[in-house]
């Protein structure tokens, strides 16, 4: 791997990371917003 | 089937933007509006919270099925210049990598419906991701030039499960807006597919302008146009709909039929500019907004 690629190969999983991070605690504050809901049902 | 990657993509992880591009957003933006009609049109209420879950879960539903449909149609996308410039064909993302995600977004969405609003709507939901990756993008679309009428289906679940998301049970009014969706479909693809033709014929998919001719698809158009006039003035023949809904309906579908006529009584020459079919084709995207909106503008003003 070129220096270029290993600086892309780094950006392109930090990113992803970030993104993934983001979508995993939008679920878990969707899911304890939907608990909520149901338990006041 | 194969597919040559980009060299640089061999080794590189793929860009998230890359992932999203395989859930094809334009048409998950067309997804949620019907499918937040459907929701918000439906009689009775549902907690702002889980008709947030119940839309999300539309649109995840509609990703994976996106994914799984560009999984599967990789070597015809590059053969097309519309699709070409996708991930797949482009070698930016791995092929198992995308059946993954989509497998992951439809599997999750049918989960979270099931366990978060019910799964009566789950189960449509599953059925309507099964419909579009399976029935129509693996078996009917290669072998029929019917494949649009067929995967016009598809793209009807939307409106039926956010009504069913909130009623718990099918009735005739979302089976209605079901098949204005269903019979939309052929006139706004055919519309598209008259210009476009040629890249379908490369890529060897039998579209109707391909295989049973110009001539037929475009008195096809003005019969599904006349289809829909009828089946979008349906909802307030049932008692459905108010005047609101009918007056749109009537404007609406009465301005798409105006507009195919010409599309059906042409024929196109060398070096034509399409503009009839363009005409059609950009209203056809406004028609199906615009008749949701008042339906659902019907229902919050009128009920």
């Amino acid at each position: 791997m070129t220096p270029e690629e290993q600086t892309e190969f780094l950006r392109r999983r930090k990113a992803r990371n970030k993104v993934i991070a983001f979508a995993l605690f939008a679920f878990v504050a969707l899911f304890y917003a939907i608990t909520i809901v149901k338990v006041g049902d | 089937m194969t597919l040559t990657a980009a060299p640089i993509a061999a080794h590189l992880p793929a860009d998230w933007r890359d992932f999203f591009a395989l859930t094809k957003p334009r048409v998950m933006s067309l997804v949620v509006f019907t499918g937040l009609a459907g929701l918000l049109a439906a009689p009775g209420s549902i907690n702002p919270v889980l008709g947030f879950a119940a839309i999300l879960c539309i649109a995840l539903g509609a990703g994976g099925a996106a994914a799984l449909n560009q999984w599967w149609e990789a070597d015809i996308d590059a053969l097309m210049k519309r699709t070409a410039s996708r991930p797949l064909p482009q070698g930016r993302i791995g092929r198992t990598d995308a059946r993954d995600f989509g497998l992951l977004l439809s599997g999750a969405s049918v989960g979270i419906m099931g366990l978060a609003i019910h799964w009566l709507a789950a189960i449509v939901l599953a059925g309507s991701i099964f419909y579009y990756a399976v029935i129509y993008t693996i078996w009917l679309k290669p072998r029929t030039p019917q494949n649009i009428v067929i995967g016009g289906g598809a793209g009807a679940f939307p409106p039926l499960i956010g009504w069913i998301a909130v009623t718990g049970e099918i009735t005739a009014m979302p089976l209605l807006l079901f098949a204005i969706i269903f019979i939309w479909t052929p006139p706004h693809f055919w519309a598209l597919a008259l210009w476009v033709k040629t890249d379908y014929a490369a890529a060897g998919i039998p579209m109707m302008p391909v295989v049973a001719g110009e001539k037929s698809t475009r008195r096809q158009i003005l019969a599904y146009s006349v289809a829909l006039l009828v089946v979008s003035l349906a909802p307030w023949f049932i008692g459905g709909t108010g005047m609101i809904y009918l007056a749109a309906a009537v404007l609406l579908s009465g301005v798409f039929l105006a507009l195919s006529v010409p599309v059906a009584l042409r024929e196109s020459t060398s070096e034509d500019s399409m503009k009839p079919e363009k005409r059609l084709f950009s209203f056809s995207v406004f028609y199906l907004f615009a008749l949701f909106t008042a339906l659902v503008a019907d229902r919050m003003l009128l009920a």
